[in-house]
């Protein structure tokens, strides 16, 4: 997974928490594709709807805070989002989006910097291009890569221990 | 160089002499909580995306139904039965009714010195008798349920010396909160929060879950507080044995340590809508509440139904306030059901509600409407959290909850 690819952004502030990322009241909606327009629906209802499969989100610390809810990575997944750019994130959040296959990256400056509707180039375990400025990553541990290129850790776990 | 509380519970499920923070470790589980909020997920995966299904060990997994007790549809019903069905199918304890899931494992399960998955944030609660409690979502809780073992990044360690007490009309409550406002919703992000010292002493088991159970509200991964005779009291009263006691060496490394004088503690109250918003409960005097709610994981334990009962004796709920009194376990339920406890919350206009997780969670009984506000001994203040996306939640103790319920805003029980 460094394969280099362009995204829309969509800017999100501090503490994005799980109540705001999907709702309490959609959590019984039967499948993550119905639950798709309500994603960040307390904050911003509109959001949901303007996000395009490709688009990336770059927000401040601590994304993900709160409950321990899988739809929430899911969703975010599920509307085809390529990669998170945060400050920092919530640990349960962290696991639950790598274990759904969802790109996370951790950067300390970019959000200050990003205007929404721009255009990033992202290289997974590199950088980020943005505006000119070269932005360093990190790559993830090897563990959490594994899981990734798998797609998630149920198939990560289908393929290494043939369960 | 010595190893934390964390580290030695990792290092025993991992089967290792010594482990440290930054280190990976697979771990044994040696127990594995969930309920109805993703249960029926985890069902789902494993019947469809597994080749080989199969539990890793079944005696290990404890599954509660309390986010939606009794169901409100047709939909919370259907996945209540899968997860009944599934659990009587594979023999998994199975409880519902019995009270929110935190509070039914610290009665009937949690040992000091296990490590335990909880597909639930508050799963930290369980530190408050020694064991590494932690949160997951339903994949992680899949993968441990086949396998019997996960992943771990051993956490650092933030370590918080409690000396003094809490003075009158202060609670754990207040304590924990006042914590997360000064060390901030991510202050002890991946880490775990460790407590001891002099003044732990002086917090019974009901404070101590309180404060353990809000810890995810800082970002921690786990919390424990060291094992003494009033944990170790409790055991025996439950019927159970410690797995092991742990004590951080003397020269064990911690990322911080936080000395903490209880008598400085002060009511506090989060405002909407961050837990780390907090502020002294006096700067809220005045604010007008719809709803106010006495319960859950985090403030629902007799000593907490207690603190109410006293304060709203001989008194009424204000008028068009509704005021929510969930005690947090079915044993809870009875002991206030003998001490008039629950007589004296129906005589002053409270409404009782059965252990469930109620509007803490914003789905159940109880969610507030569009500009209501609540004031609430629940564990979140999160926008939209307990109902319609424009309410406002603020969390205080359960004195300043029942307080507020009588004067229809936000006061303190001195000023009544």
């Amino acid at each position: 997974m460094n394969q280099t690819f362009e995204a829309k952004i969509w800017v999100l502030g501090d503490d994005i928490d799980t109540d705001i990322i999907l709702p309490t009241e959609y959590l019984a909606l039967k499948t993550v594709d119905d639950m798709k327009p309500y994603a960040f629906s307390p904050l911003r209802p509109e959001l949901a709807g303007m996000i395009k499969p490709g688009d990336m989100i770059v927000a401040g610390k601590n994304f993900g805070c709160g409950s321990s809810r899988e739809q929430a990575p899911e969703v975010v997944k599920a509307l085809g989002i390529s990669c998170i750019v945060a400050k920092s994130y919530a640990r349960i959040f962290f696991r639950n989006a790598i274990n759904n296959g969802l790109l996370l990256i951790e950067n300390s400056e970019l959000h200050d910097a990003v205007t929404e509707g721009d255009t990033a180039k992202v290289t997974p375990g590199e950088q980020i291009e943005y505006n000119g400025k070269i932005y360093k990553i990190e790559s993830l541990p090897d563990n959490l890569m594994e899981i990734l290129d798998a797609g998630g850790l149920v198939n990560a776990m289908r393929k290494k221990n043939g369960l | 160089m010595g190893m934390t509380m964390a580290e030695k519970i990792i290092a025993l499920a991992a089967g290792v002499k010594e482990t440290r923070a930054g280190d990976i470790e697979t771990v044994t589980l040696d127990k594995l909580m969930s309920n109805d909020g993703t249960t029926h997920l985890t069902i789902d995966m494993f019947n469809n995306k597994i080749k080989n299904p199969r539990i890793a060990d079944p005696g290990k997994l404890i599954w509660i139904v309390d986010h939606n007790i009794p169901a409100d549809s047709p939909k919370t019903a259907a996945s209540q039965k899968k997860m009944r069905d599934f659990a009587k199918e594979h023999g998994i304890k199975f409880y519902e009714g019995e009270g929110v899931c935190h509070q039914v494992m610290m009665e009937n399960h949690v040992r000091p010195g296990e490590l335990i998955f909880g597909a639930d944030s508050h799963t930290c609660a369980y530190g408050a008798l020694g064991a590494f409690g932690t949160g997951v979502g339903c994949t992680d809780y899949l993968y441990a349920m086949v396998t019997g073992q996960s992943w771990l990044l051993v956490p650092e360690t933030i370590r918080f010396n409690l000396k003094g007490r809490l003075n009158d009309g202060v609670y754990a409550r207040d304590l924990i909160l006042w914590i997360i406002g000064r060390i901030s919703a991510n202050g002890a992000n991946y880490k775990a929060m460790e407590f001891g010292g002099e003044g732990l002493k002086t917090l019974n088991m009901a404070d101590r879950i309180s404060v353990c159970n809000l810890c995810v509200e800082a970002g921690a991964k786990t919390a424990l507080m060291e094992v003494d005779d009033i944990a170790l009291g409790y055991l025996r009263e439950h019927g159970r044995e410690p797995k092991a006691i742990v004590k951080s060496d003397d020269d064990a490394v911690y990322s911080e340590v936080i000395d903490i004088d209880l008598s400085e503690v002060i009511p506090v109250v989060a405002k909407p809508h961050f837990v780390d918003s907090v502020v002294p409960a006096k700067e809220c005097l005045g604010i007008h509440i719809d709803e106010a709610f006495l319960g859950s994981c985090n403030n629902g334990r007799i000593e907490d139904l207690r603190a109410g009962a006293e304060i709203i004796k001989g008194k009424k709920v204000a008028p068009k306030v509704r005021f929510l009194v969930v005690p947090a376990s079915r044993a809870v339920y009875k002991q206030a059901l003998k001490e008039g406890i629950l007589e004296t919350f129906m005589e002053a206009g409270a409404i009782i509600m059965n252990p469930n997780c109620s509007v803490c969670w914003g789905a159940c009984q109880g969610v507030i409407g569009e500009g209501e506000t609540l004031i609430s001994t629940g564990t979140r203040n999160f926008k939209g959290r307990a109902g319609h996306k424009d309410s406002f939640v603020y969390l205080a103790s359960a004195a300043t909850v029942t307080a507020s319920a009588i004067k229809g805003e936000i006061t303190t029980a001195d000023m009544l």
